[in-house]
């Protein structure tokens, strides 16, 4: 394997692994959506329109 | 109030999974190695990560958004979220297009499913390792999946009653229909939870086995895993040719064709699965950050497993000339080399199983997303039970997967459904979404509901990407690939446009899709007049 090789497998492997962490990690740290449902700040009836 | 509108995912976690499950299969372990290796590895890269930015991803928040926007107004079908996203009735026909690719990728998916199946049984009862196979001697698996497929003539599989493919065919079915039957939470979230963290787990056991074979043959030191993974991963360009120049493999449509194509059929998106997905989540629920993760999650599966495991393994047993030949080819890669590398690796049997059993296990979490649009269309369409929408889709099926297991002489009846629907009509409904996204509903109100209740805020540049961007690029790779698949060499013996109109099984397969559509189209109509009772519309009202 050439430089090339590794810069492109690095690349995409490490950028690929960090994405998919961080959408796990804040997936992760919600709260459940039911609790959400109940308490969110956003269940509060706006009145608009969609 | 309907089963179906009744229906919804457990948990966040749960809905990223099963969308995720959809998207990872096949394309993720076979096809995507196979096209890296066939345009000059690390090269494929770049045409393959802009095509995911700027169409996989992008299509992927419009359906997300567009599922979840139909779902609040009462659907959960394809025909009705595009009838709520259009404010026309005559948008319901969109529809058609988002039940027959799902309908009929699933006829030919499911027979691929079962070869997994298969060739997992023949690892785990010693078929492979015992008897004429554990001679030493080269076997031909080539051959071995010609007969097991019947490749060689026409209805030959059908020919011998209950044998080994009829049987797990009909396991695959069983499987699938038992998960759709248990509904969306009981059946296909309760399994994609469990299958997609035991398919990465077997994943990462293959994938260290690769990486630990070192050099298996003294005599040929040039195969050994860093050779394995520079056949993948090096930048290949061709003798005298450098990056900067104008005959750069880059300029070659056909590899950004590949690559588009690949990002579609690995992420599921234009296939109407994840609309309906969508559909069930609640108004408040979060479309931006699900839909990246469950991306994300493909994205992982396809670079980080499936493009360190296949090619190179490949390579360090066989040698760049094999695995040139197979590569572009997802079969040949899966069925015939695959099965040789294992023979002659250490531990290959058990390695061999838990290979195929993985990618059995990737193939159910999509199929079984396959059925569910047409589930939830029968349900809501016809107010039927879960248990009419089954059978009734169980029949249609059944019919259209005998098609492709009868017609298998050079599986010519899976070739035909996946190239004229599994390929093409998927391009036509990814920019059918995209128009409606930014056009129809406009821009800045599909970024507001995309942007409703969301964890992550979309880059503002999408706007321009999703309204302007996207929708190009989609219509110049479509004419790329009308002009390289469909115009080039048309009239040449084999291509598809010839065999269309000439190769009599070919008109079969066709004339099957084609009264499919029809079919579809009606049942949407007698749909439509129903909602036009239970939910009338205004035609052209504002959404």
């Amino acid at each position: 394997m050439d430089t090339s090789g590794w810069i492109f497998l690095l690349g995409s492997v490490v950028s690929v692994t960090a994405l998919t962490f961080f959408c796990f990690s804040r997936v992760f740290s919600l709260p459940p959506s039911e609790e959400e449902d109940l308490h969110g700040p956003l269940d509060i009836e706006t009145g608009e329109e969609d | 109030m309907n089963s179906s509108n009744m229906e919804r995912f457990a948990t966040r976690t749960g809905v990223i999974l099963v969308v995720s499950g959809s998207a990872v299969g096949l394309g993720n372990f076979l096809r995507f190695p196979g096209l890296a290796a066939k345009y000059g590895g690390g090269l494929f890269m770049i045409p393959y990560f802009i095509s995911m930015l700027l169409i996989g991803i992008t299509v992927c928040w419009c359906e997300w958004t567009l599922g979840r926007y139909g779902g609040e107004r009462g659907y959960n079908s394809s025909p009705g979220i595009f009838r709520a996203v259009s404010g026309r009735r005559g948008g319901q026909y969109f529809g058609i297009v988002a039940l027959l690719i799902p309908i009929i990728i699933y006829m030919y998916y499911v027979y691929i499913e079962s070869w997994c199946l298969g060739y997992a049984w023949y690892y785990l009862c010693g078929v492979f390792n015992s008897g004429p196979f554990a001679t030493g001697e080269a076997v031909d698996y080539k051959n071995f999946f010609a007969n097991h497929v019947g490749m060689g003539e026409n209805g030959s599989v059908l020919a011998d009653g209950l044998n080994a493919t009829v049987v797990c065919l009909l396991i695959a079915f069983a499987i699938n229909f038992y998960l759709i039957y248990r509904g969306l939470s009981k059946g296909i979230e309760t399994f994609c939870k469990i299958a997609m963290p035991a398919l990465i787990f077997a994943a990462i056991l293959v994938l260290i086995r690769v990486l630990t074979l070192g050099t298996p043959n003294p005599e040929l030191p040039e195969q050994n895993v860093s050779n394995g993974l520079g056949f993948m991963w090096n930048l290949k360009l061709p003798e005298g040719v450098t990056f900067w120049s104008w005959d750069n493999p880059l300029t070659d449509p056909e590899m950004w064709l590949e690559a588009a194509g690949q990002v579609f059929f690995s992420l599921s998106v234009g296939f109407g699965i994840v609309l309906t997905y969508s559909s069930y989540l609640r108004r408040k629920d979060d479309v931006v950050l699900s839909g990246l993760s469950a991306s994300s999650t493909n994205v992982f599966c396809e670079v980080c497993l499936g493009g360190l495991i296949t090619v190179p393994a490949a390579f360090i047993f066989l040698g760049p000339e094999r695995v040139t030949e197979v590569a572009g080819s997802s079969i040949g890669l899966g069925f015939f080399t695959l099965p040789d590398v294992f023979e002659r690796m250490q531990f290959g049997p058990l390695v061999g199983f838990v290979w195929f059993f993985l990618l059995f296990l990737a193939a159910v979490t999509s199929s079984i997303s396959m059925l569910q649009p047409a589930i939830a269309f029968l349900e809501e369409g016809f107010n039927l039970g879960r248990r009419a929408s089954v059978s009734i889709l169980g029949l249609i099926t059944v019919f259209g997967a005998f098609l492709v297991v009868y017609f298998s002489k050079d599986l010519i009846a899976l070739d035909t459904m996946d190239f004229w629907v599994g390929t093409f009509l998927i391009f036509i409904l990814g920019l059918i979404m995209v128009i409606l996204f930014g056009w129809v509903i406009g821009i800045e109100k599909g970024m507001n509901e995309a942007h409703r209740g969301a964890h992550l805020r979309i880059p503002k540049v999408f706007n321009v990407i999703i309204k302007y961007v996207c929708p190009l690029y989609l219509v110049v790779i479509f004419i790329l690939f009308i002009w390289k698949k469909i115009y080039v060499g048309y009239a040449e013996e084999g291509s598809y446009v010839y065999n269309l109109l000439n190769h009599p099984d070919v008109h079969i397969t066709v004339g099957f899709v084609a009264i499919l559509a029809v079919f579809l189209g009606l049942m949407i109509y007698l749909a439509g007049k129903r909602w036009d009772q239970l939910r009338p519309i205004k035609e052209g009202e504002e959404i």
